[in-house]
């Protein structure tokens, strides 16, 4: 039976209609088609579906829709500002902190919620913010280092 | 009880793909009638940079900027055969074809542009941005784009290139079955320092320390990050990934991210790392590969540090802290405090 879920996706309001039970990693790509959050183990251990509910990283793959109506979610779509890239994005880019790519996303948003919460966070803060995402061509070290200069590259606020 | 501390250190030489016939690629690059280029793989970009390699490799050859380059590595049914990706054999074999047949395609442009100039194709030369002129009068010019043009439109000829990399067949010695089935090696020397916990068998990797000699860092970005990512998996052969228990009946194996453990971001460890360049004699301006031969020299420093610290010599991949615990039984805890260095 198709259940309606209506939420806040990027902050703007999305509804669409899903089987129930769903999980927000399909509703996402195959109810909205954000197809910037990607799908990896589906069993919760790899963090590649890491999105953000009410600020908080989640595992999309093992969270159900429904528990997320009228909620507000955040992907790696919404992460820029126009042509304008998060500083999270531009220190990725600097440090090289991608291979093949597929953690990406993950690791964006779970490193999201790290400076949300603390904008300056410590390198162990870094590592307990993406040891949940599995990276197979880094090493992680130009991950940690990214998110350490996005913090310092992020505007202070007081 | 005590944790101990060790130093081990692992050179290798690392031959550059494989010696089984000849590990042939085959790259076909040719021209667009806007004057771009296309370079026609079936080699696989698994996010090592072979597609930025060999861009950059075409866009050299052929004189041109290396946005007028694109690679395409879409499908290995239709595209020029390659042997694959690995063996860190990408940059050196799939370079070495785009080169032959960026060359290819380089003196089909010049002719072309002869032509238009009037001039002897061995007169010309390429600015590398997009302009072709004779030289020492650089306004007898035409732009790559026009003789793009006017190959087609005009004189019916393609600017195409064929390219293949095929190692020679070596000869072997009937004497001594002596042989030489590579032609290219890069090296590597790693310095391993880290603890062992005698009463956990705990591996704890606290510093790495390389060199790499790789031939011409074609992209120096993408080397150092292959560098890292591949030390990581050194580690991680080293002290993590195991099929057991009952290798190789895989039924109680690992099958997943939870069972089949490598280091995460709280296991790694501060590493400096120099990269000597020596150009390789065949390798496409020099170069060899830093694939994956760096993940090489870890496995056995990181024994031989576990040597040094606790005396006991494993020589069964990975070293788990069981195996650790069983050899310090069977050889009895080191002496506490740790050895003064």
């Amino acid at each position: 039976m198709k259940t309606s879920i209506q939420f806040r996706l990027n902050d703007e309001e999305v509804a669409t209609f899903a089987d129930s039970g769903s999980n927000l990693l399909d509703v996402l790509r195959e109810g909205i088609g954000d197809l910037s959050v990607k799908g990896g183990c589906w069993q919760g251990t790899c963090g590649t579906c890491t999105v953000l509910v009410d600020g908080m990283p989640r595992l999309s793959c093992v969270t159900l829709a429904e528990s997320c109506e009228g909620k507000s979610i955040e992907t790696v779509a919404g992460l820029r500002q126009g042509a304008k890239l998060h500083p999270l994005q531009t220190a990725f880019m600097e440090r090289f902190a991608a291979q093949c790519g597929y953690c990406t996303p993950g690791m964006l948003m779970a490193a999201k919620a790290l400076l949300d919460r603390e904008p300056n966070p410590t390198r162990e803060n870094v590592v307990d913010a993406i040891c949940g995402n599995i990276c197979r061509c880094t090493g992680y070290e130009p991950i940690i280092a990214a998110v350490l200069d996005a913090a310092r590259a992020a505007p202070r606020r007081s | 009880m005590a944790r101990h501390r060790g130093r081990g250190v692992a050179t290798i030489n690392y031959p550059i793909g494989m010696n089984l016939g000849g590990d042939p690629s085959q790259a076909l690059v040719h021209s667009n009638p806007t004057g771009k280029f296309t370079v026609a793989l079936s080699s696989i970009d698994l996010g090592q940079g072979m597609k930025s390699v060999t861009r950059q490799i075409c866009a050299e050859t052929l004189g041109i900027p290396v946005e007028d380059v694109y690679v395409d590595t879409a499908d290995s049914d239709t595209g020029p055969h390659c042997m694959g990706s690995f063996a860190s054999r990408g940059t050196h074999r799939v370079g070495n074809a785009v080169m032959a047949a960026a060359r290819e395609a380089r003196a089909v442009m010049m002719e072309a542009a002869a032509e238009e100039l009037e001039v002897d194709p061995g007169d010309l030369e390429t600015d590398g941005r997009g302009s072709i002129h004779v030289k020492g009068a650089p306004h007898r010019a035409i732009s790559v784009r026009d003789v793009a043009i006017a190959a087609q439109f005009r004189q019916g000829k393609t600017i195409s290139g064929r390219g293949i990399f095929l190692v020679p067949l070596s000869d072997v010695n009937p004497e001594t079955g002596e042989m030489s089935p590579a032609t290219c090696y890069a090296h590597a020397c790693q310095i391993v320092d880290l603890e062992v916990d005698d009463e956990t068998g705990e591996v704890t990797v606290l510093k790495m320390t390389s060199a790499y000699e790789l031939g011409r860092a074609i992209n120096p970005k993408l080397v150092e990050q292959q560098l890292v990512g591949g030390s990581w998996m050194g580690m991680s052969h080293a002290l993590f990934e195991t099929p057991e228990p009952y290798y190789p009946d895989t039924r109680e194996g690992p099958r997943d991210f939870n069972e089949y453990l490598m280091p995460g971001p709280g296991d790694i460890c501060p590493h400096d790392i120099v990269v000597l360049e020596r150009p390789a004699p065949d390798g496409p301006f020099g170069a060899k590969g830093p694939g994956e031969m760096c993940a090489n020299p870890s496995l056995p420093a990181i024994a031989n540090a576990i040597y040094d610290a606790v005396g006991v010599r494993i020589d069964e991949l990975p070293i788990t802290p069981e195996k650790v615990l069983r050899a310090l039984k069977v050889r009895g805890r080191p002496e506490a405090p740790p050895r003064v260095r």
